[in-house]
C-alpha cells in the first residue's frame, strides 16, 4: 500500500527563523528583546507593523527561547483574534489560561523558563472594542504569572489602556536588499533558477512583505517548475501587467469614451481584480509627468472614493468606468461639476 | 441534454480554452501535494469546468457520482441556537456548496462544515490522497466575518482538507484568504478560442456553419463561452440549415431592458417613471438580479446617448449600484437612477432644442 503523499510544508513555515536574532533588520527590535531573554523579565509586549515583517515569528521565537520545546505547549496560548475575537471569548478562554498556577519552577536544557505564562494574541487590532476592554482587568489581576503579547498592523486600533500597559514594538517594512538576500537563499535551498529581473519583479509585486514574496515563489515555482520568469511571479500573484495599465491610461488620454469603456469591458472580461487596477493607476497617476497637480489631485480623490466602494462590494464594471470618465475629464481638463449634485 | 454540458470537457486533457493552465494544474496534482486554490475571472469562462476536471484528475471518474444533499445543522451560538440548512453536492472525496446562500449565517456553514469533512476523514487508504476537498462557490459573497472564520479554519484543518474557492472577482476576497491559496486567473475566452469551440460543436453535430455565422455569435455573447453555446443551440433549434443574415436571438430580459430603455428615452415624465416601476418589478421578480439589471440599462442608455452625457451618466450609474448594495430593496435605487437620468436628459434636451 503506497503511503499517504505527505503535505509540504509551506516555505513561509519552513524558513521561519527559530530565534530572535535570526528575524532580519528589526534591529532595534532585537537587541531590546535579547537582552529580555538574557534577564528573563518580561513586560507585556505590543508588536505592530505592515504585514509580513516578523511580527509573529518574533513573539513566537521569543516564547520559545524563554520555555524551550518541552513547556512550550502547557505555558505558552496562542489567539488568533480574527476569529476568537468576542468578548466571550476574553471571559472563557484568556481568563482561564491566566488564572491557572504556573507550574512548579524547573529549569530544564538550558531554558531560562521565567515564573509566568505567555498569551499571544495575533491580529488583535481585529479584537471588538468590548473584548480589549474586558482584557485590561484581566492583564492588571494577572500581572504576575502571565504576560500578553499583541501583534497588530495598526498601533491605533488598539484602544488606550492596553497600549498604555505594554512595551511597543514597530517593525519597519524590509527594504529590497533584506528581501533579495532572503529570497535568493530560499531559492537555493529549494534549487530554484531565478533571474535577476525575477528577483526585481518579486520585490515589486510584494511590497516590502517577505511573507507574501515568499508565497509568491512558492506558487510559481509549484506552478511553472524550478524556472521561474519574471511573467510567472506576475500572473501567480494576480499584480496587472503593465502594458494593460498602459492601454487603460491611453484610452484615457485619447478622450473617447467609448474607446475607454472598451478598455474597462476588455479589463473584466480578463478577469484582473479591479482593486488591483485602481492601486496601479494611482501609482501611474502619480509618475506621470505631463499632469498638473491639480489634474492629478482630480483623478486621486475619485480613485480613493472608488476603492472604498468595491471595499463595499460595489460592481466592479461600473466603478471602474466612473474612475475612467473621471480620469478622461481630468487629462481634457474638462468641466468636473454635474449638473445635478445630490 | 444541453450542448453547454454535452461538450464540457470531463479531463483537464480535454480543456479546450485554458490548454496551458489545464497543464500546469494537471502538473500541480500530479507531481506533489495540492494547496489550496483559489479560482477567479468572469461568468462563463470556465472556472467550473477546470474545477471538475481538476477534480476527477485528483480522484478519478468516482468525483462524478454526486448527489444532492438538504443537509442541516444545529449550533449552539452562545446565547442562541440555529438551525441551519443548505444545499450540497457530494461524492465520496469532495463537496460543494454556495455558503453564501445561508444568507449572513453562513459563517457557521463554513465551519462545521470544514470540522466535519476533517473529523470524517478516509479510514482506508485506498484513495489517492489522505484529504477531501471542499470546493466553495461565490466566495467573494461570502460575509467578512465568514472569510475570517474561512480563514482560521483553513488553517487548522488543512491536513485533511483542501478548498477550492471559486469567484468572480478576488476584490471582495479578503487578502488574508488570498495569500493562504495558490491563485488562478481564468480569463474569459476570446472570440476566436470562441469560434473554434462553435466549430467544434458543429462538426460533431454534423451541422454546416456559413462563414463568419460562428463568429457574429461569438461576438454577441461578449466573450462568455457559455452564453455562446446556449446561442448556437438556439439557433439551431429555431432554424436549420443555418443562413448568413440569421437573427440571433438575444435573452428576453435583454430584450426588455431595451425597451425600457427606449421608453425612458421617448418621454421623461412622471406617468413614465410610473411604468418604467411596473417593468423594473416585472424584471425583479424574475429574479434577474438588480445589478445586471442596472449594468444592462446603462449599456442600452450609453447607446443611444451624446458623448457629453455619457460621463454623467456612467457616473450615476456606479454611484446607485454602490447605494444598492449598501441598501436592502433594490426597486429604490433602480428607480432613482431612472429618475436621475430622466431629469438629465430632459435638461440636456431643452438647453439643446429650446
Amino acid at each position: 500500500m503506497a503511503p499517504i503523499l505527505q503535505s509540504s510544508q509551506p516555505w513561509v513555515e519552513k524558513y521561519r527563523p527559530k530565534q530572535v536574532k535570526d528575524v532580519a533588520h528589526q534591529d532595534e527590535v532585537v537587541r531590546v528583546l535579547t537582552n529580555t531573554l538574557e534577564t528573563g523579565s518580561c513586560p507585556h509586549m505590543l508588536f505592530y507593523g505592515p504585514p509580513g515583517t516578523g511580527k509573529t515569528t518574533t513573539a513566537l521565537a521569543i516564547a520559545h527561547q524563554l520555555f524551550g520545546p518541552e513547556l512550550y505547549k502547557s505555558r505558552v496560548l496562542e489567539l488568533n483574534a480574527s476569529d476568537d475575537r468576542g468578548i466571550n471569548v476574553v471571559r472563557t478562554k484568556i481568563k482561564d489560561f491566566a488564572a491557572v498556577a504556573v507550574g512548579t519552577n524547573q529549569c530544564k536544557n538550558g531554558y531560562p523558563c521565567p515564573p509566568f505564562k505567555i498569551i499571544v494574541l495575533d491580529e488583535a487590532d481585529s479584537m471588538t472594542e468590548d473584548a480589549q476592554n474586558a482584557l485590561r482587568r484581566t492583564m492588571e489581576t494577572y500581572s504576575k504569572v502571565t504576560r500578553f503579547f499583541f501583534i497588530c498592523n495598526y498601533v491605533s486600533r488598539i484602544i488606550e489602556p492596553l497600549a498604555s500597559r505594554c512595551a511597543k514594538f514597530r517593525f519597519k517594512p524590509l527594504s529590497e536588499e533584506i528581501m533579495s538576500s532572503r529570497i535568493l537563499y530560499i531559492s537555493q535551498e529549494e534549487g530554484l533558477c531565478l533571474d535577476a529581473e525575477a528577483l526585481s519583479t518579486l520585490s515589486f509585486i510584494s511590497h516590502g512583505d517577505l511573507r507574501r514574496a515568499i508565497t509568491y515563489l512558492q506558487s510559481a515555482a509549484r506552478l511553472f517548475g524550478s524556472s521561474i520568469s519574471s511573467e510567472n511571479l506576475i500572473s501567480v500573484s494576480g499584480v496587472v501587467p503593465a502594458k494593460v495599465v498602459e492601454a487603460l491610461l491611453k484610452a484615457c488620454k485619447s478622450g473617447n469614451f467609448d474607446l475607454a469603456n472598451k478598455e474597462v469591458n476588455n479589463f473584466i472580461a480578463e478577469g484582473y481584480p479591479a482593486s488591483q487596477m485602481l492601486t496601479q493607476l494611482f501609482e501611474a497617476i502619480v509618475e506621470e509627468n505631463d499632469l498638473s497637480d491639480e489634474q492629478k489631485a482630480r483623478i486621486s480623490k475619485k480613485l480613493g472614493e472608488a476603492d472604498k466602494c468595491l471595499v463595499d462590494g460595489a460592481d466592479e464594471y461600473l466603478q471602474l468606468l466612473d474612475v475612467v470618465s473621471n480620469t478622461i475629464k481630468a487629462f481634457n481638463s474638462l468641466p468636473e461639476a454635474f449638473a445635478y449634485e445630490c | 441534454m444541453l450542448w453547454v454540458d454535452k461538450y464540457r470537457p470531463k479531463t483537464l486533457d480535454q480543456v479546450m480554452v485554458h490548454t496551458d493552465i489545464a497543464h500546469n494544474l494537471k502538473k500541480l496534482v500530479t507531481e506533489q501535494d495540492s494547496p489550496h486554490l483559489l479560482f477567479y475571472g468572469p461568468s462563463g469562462s470556465g472556472k467550473k469546468t477546470l474545477i471538475m476536471a481538476l477534480l476527477r484528475q485528483m480522484f478519478g471518474p468516482g468525483a462524478e457520482k454526486v448527489k444532492v444533499e438538504n443537509r442541516t445543522w444545529k449550533i449552539d451560538a452562545g446565547s442562541r441556537s440555529l438551525d441551519l440548512e443548505l444545499t450540497t453536492l457530494s461524492s465520496a472525496n469532495h463537496i460543494e456548496m454556495s455558503p453564501s446562500d445561508a444568507g449572513f449565517q453562513d459563517r457557521y456553514i463554513v465551519q462545521e462544515v470544514i470540522k466535519e469533512m476533517a473529523k470524517n476523514r478516509p479510514i482506508d487508504t485506498k484513495g489517492k490522497k489522505g484529504f477531501k476537498v471542499l470546493v466553495l462557490n461565490d466566495v467573494d459573497k461570502l460575509s467578512r466575518e465568514a472569510q475570517h472564520s474561512l480563514r482560521r479554519t483553513m488553517e487548522k484543518y488543512s491536513a485533511y482538507c483542501r478548498l477550492i474557492l471559486c469567484c468572480n472577482s478576488s476584490s471582495r476576497v479578503t487578502e488574508a484568504i488570498r495569500s493562504r491559496c495558490l491563485n488562478v486567473r481564468i480569463n474569459a475566452p476570446s472570440e476566436e478560442q470562441i469560434v473554434q469551440v462553435l466549430e467544434f460543436i458543429g462538426k460533431k453535430e454534423g451541422l454546416q456553419l456559413p462563414p463568419g455565422f460562428a463568429a457574429r455569435i461569438a461576438e454577441k455573447s461578449n466573450r462568455n463561452l457559455r452564453r455562446a453555446i446556449l446561442s448556437f443551440e438556439t439557433c439551431r433549434v429555431l432554424q436549420y440549415p443555418f443562413t448568413n443574415k440569421q437573427a440571433i436571438p438575444p435573452m428576453d430580459w435583454e430584450e426588455y431592458i431595451s425597451e425600457i430603455a427606449s421608453d425612458i428615452m421617448k418621454e421623461q415624465s412622471p406617468k413614465r417613471l410610473f411604468q418604467v416601476r411596473g417593468k423594473l418589478y416585472e424584471l425583479l421578480i424574475n429574479c434577474i438580479p438588480p445589478e445586471i439589471i442596472l449594468k444592462r440599462l446603462l449599456y442600452e442608455l450609453l447607446r443611444k446617448l451624446d458623448a457629453e452625457l455619457k460621463h454623467e451618466v456612467c457616473h450615476w450609474a456606479a454611484y446607485y449600484e454602490y447605494r444598492m448594495r449598501l441598501g436592502q430593496k433594490a426597486i429604490f435605487h433602480i428607480e432613482a437612477f431612472v429618475a436621475k437620468f430622466m431629469s438629465i436628459y430632459k435638461s440636456f434636451l431643452i438647453a439643446t432644442f429650446g
